[in-house]
């Protein structure tokens, strides 16, 4: 296998919170590989933006590592990490408060290049047109606000942000959650199409995973922190073998009236735990269906059950 | 045949904006009957939430007025009620509950407070006696501990939590019509399938009629029996479940049926590219002069343009508003 992308190692984050500390992150362990979409699905409170946010090196691990094209970026500088960023990229859930209110869309596609120190005034203005009509804008919007567009559009402009110094990452935090269904489709294809023109990898964060389906190579379950299942699109979900899995699918409302009556819903035995005070062993134990004692002692390890699925279940395999 | 549950007749309720008056809810006819889960489905700014609260006028006034029309409840018309006789309606004939459980519970009271609250305010009850509800209607909603969690805020609760709480204090007083606007929208996958169990359970133990607000096509799909689909103030389409989703008549339904994320896609190894409505909903301040949706439309023709279609029958049950749908496409 070639050399990934983006290699992380044994990431952990915690954040100090009122009432304790949460593990936001705990010991996780991904790669993403050149042309790659993984999807990080997850309910609130599981680490899915946390980690994104690490693997990007927008907030700073308090142990493990991250590599970018082989090398060690962990330890880098703001300075030295400066045209590494140029590749890292990341687009919000919610544009309004992503983009600069009080900017014109064409000073805010123009910041990326003045940071970089990228080229004159009169190109960046170009380049910013050019970008405007790669994400289905006009170019004529330039001179607009982010208030006069709606929100499929200001999407839009975040994404041609993102774009502009041809990244070869980047990070969507639930990019179409704020969407109304049919802009959400618009916006995914946008991203799909941008992705084969560009040759680019994604890493698609989302609570939503009938979203993944028609984005993602790879999926990571996370839980509590914690991956729990990591496997190709296909698999997980003709084989998910993580009872959380199985009951994040059950969960998805099916917009098929017939397809409803047929299916029997996994139950969710108890109410989330909360972050702050994480069950021990397997965080899943609370919830979950096939536990035994074990389960409350120690936590399963995220271990390869066949080529390419990896899931953390004792119960598994 | 005695009157329905409810029965909306031609409702209109518009807004005075800085652009002029619109109308958010432009000619809304529909009815619930006992024991039915009605779902209004419809994407942001389609005036479903503003119908939903114009039934308990619940719109702020000004800028907002019901302007015609009228909401029949057992017959009789809400509009033609009081303040103080709606105050009788609200919560105990009809409830109520919302999107966002934190913003529409009170933070300084405790969670049973704010449950034992309305008892007390629509029965001739005592404290005690009114606390003793309360647990019930825990035990009910499936709140845990329930003992313990009378005493707690809302801000010690997690969001489906709270979500039942609100259920909880909606249900108190026996409602006979429960009206849900988004009631999942802000909680987790996991959580939003037990909430939508829970108020399907509660509808037929309690033989409550549900009117149900929502923008997922999968909600409607999961709980309602009847569907009435919203664009632009209008109602597009109306239909049982089931021909709704098996044939869609509206060129907009189809397409908000089409756009859709479907699970089929996790089999394929190259997924189809979504298909999409192009264009955006056309600006309550700026309707176009004909069908609000033929700007966007694939099927439209000339007539669209300049004529609004009429809601018609067009088959048992299944009402649609398009001259293409109607077989009256062709140009007069």
């Amino acid at each position: 296998m070639n050399e990934p992308l983006l290699q992380v190692t044994d990431l952990t984050k915690n954040f100090k919170v009122q009432g304790g500390i949460v593990r936001a992150v705990d010991g996780v362990s991904i790669s993403v590989q050149a042309g790659e979409t993984l999807g990080l699905v997850g309910e609130s409170g599981c680490g899915k933006s946390t980690l994104g946010a690490l693997m990007v090196r927008l907030i700073d691990a308090d142990e493990g590592r991250v590599a970018f094209e082989g090398r060690n970026i962990t330890n880098l500088s703001r300075t030295a990490l400066r045209p590494i960023r140029q590749h890292m990229q990341i687009i919000f859930q919610d544009p309004f408060a992503s983009l600069n209110p009080r900017s014109t869309v064409e000073r805010t596609l123009a910041e990326p290049f003045l940071v970089h120190g990228i080229g004159t005034p009169t190109e960046r203005k170009t380049w910013g047109k050019e970008l405007l009509q790669r994400v289905g804008l006009r170019p004529e919007h330039a001179s607009r606000y982010p208030h006069e567009f709606s929100g499929g559009q200001r999407q839009r402009v975040a994404i041609a942000r993102a774009l502009a110094l041809r990244p070869k990452l980047i990070v969507c935090d639930e990019p179409v959650s704020a969407l109304d269904v049919s802009i959400q489709a618009q916006v995914l294809n946008l991203l799909k199409d941008l992705k084969s023109e560009f040759g680019l990898s994604y890493i698609f964060i989302t609570h939503d995973f009938s979203v993944l389906g028609n984005v993602a190579q790879r999926i990571a379950v996370m839980y509590l922190g914690r991956i729990v299942e990591l496997a190709e699109r296909t698999k997980l979900w003709r084989r998910p073998l993580h009872p959380y899995t199985q009951l994040l699918f059950s969960a998805v409302p099916v917009p098929d009236p017939h397809a409803v009556k047929d299916r029997r819903r996994v139950a969710a035995l108890a109410d989330p735990p909360s972050p702050l005070d994480p069950p021990s062993g397997c965080h899943f134990h609370t919830r979950c269906p096939l536990k035994e004692s074990i389960c409350t002692q120690r936590a399963p390890p995220l271990r390869e059950v066949e080529p390419g699925h990896r899931v953390a279940c004792h119960m598994v395999g | 045949m005695p009157a329905p549950l409810l029965e909306l007749r031609d409702l209109r309720t518009q807004f005075s904006t800085q652009e002029g008056v619109v109308s958010a809810v432009d000619g809304i006819s529909l009815r619930i009957e006992n024991g039915q889960t009605l779902a209004v489905v419809g994407e942001s700014g389609c005036g479903k939430s503003v119908m939903a609260r114009s039934i308990l006028q619940l719109i702020p006034t000004p800028p907002g007025k019901i302007v015609g029309g009228e909401v029949l409840y057992q017959g009789a018309d809400l509009l033609k009620r009081n303040a103080e006789q709606m105050c009788d309606i609200r919560g105990k004939e009809i409830s109520m509950i919302f999107q966002e459980p934190m913003t529409s519970l009170n933070p300084v009271l405790t969670v049973g407070d704010q449950v034992a609250e309305i008892i007390l305010e629509h029965e001739k009850i005592d404290r005690k006696n009114a606390r003793a509800r309360v647990l019930e209607l825990f035990s009910l909603v499936n709140i845990p501990a329930a003992g313990k969690r009378v005493r707690e805020y809302p801000h010690q609760l997690s969001g489906g939590m709270r979500q039942r709480v609100m259920i909880a204090i909606s249900l108190a007083c026996r409602p006979k019509l429960l009206i849900a606007d988004e009631p999942t929208t802000a909680l987790d996958v996991t959580i939003q399938a037990q909430i939508l169990d829970l108020i399907t359970r509660l509808k037929e133990e309690l033989g409550m009629g549900v009117l149900l607000i929502t923008h997922d096509l999968g909600v409607v799909a999961e709980v309602a029996q009847h569907v009435v689909v919203m664009y632009a103030g209008r109602k597009v389409e109306e239909a049982p479940v089931e021909p709704l989703f098996d044939e869609p008549l509206h060129p907009y339904t189809r397409g908000l049926l089409d756009c859709v994320p479907r699970l089929d896609a996790f089999e394929q190894a190259e997924p189809d590219r979504l298909r999409t409505v192009e264009g955006l909903v056309p600006s309550l301040a700026d309707m176009p002069p004909g069908c609000s949706f033929a700007p966007r439309c694939p099927v439209s023709v000339d007539r669209c343009r300049w004529q609004k279609p009429e809601i018609k029958e067009v088959r048992p049950g299944h009402l649609v508003a398009c001259f293409v749908a109607q077989g009256e496409g062709l140009d007069s």
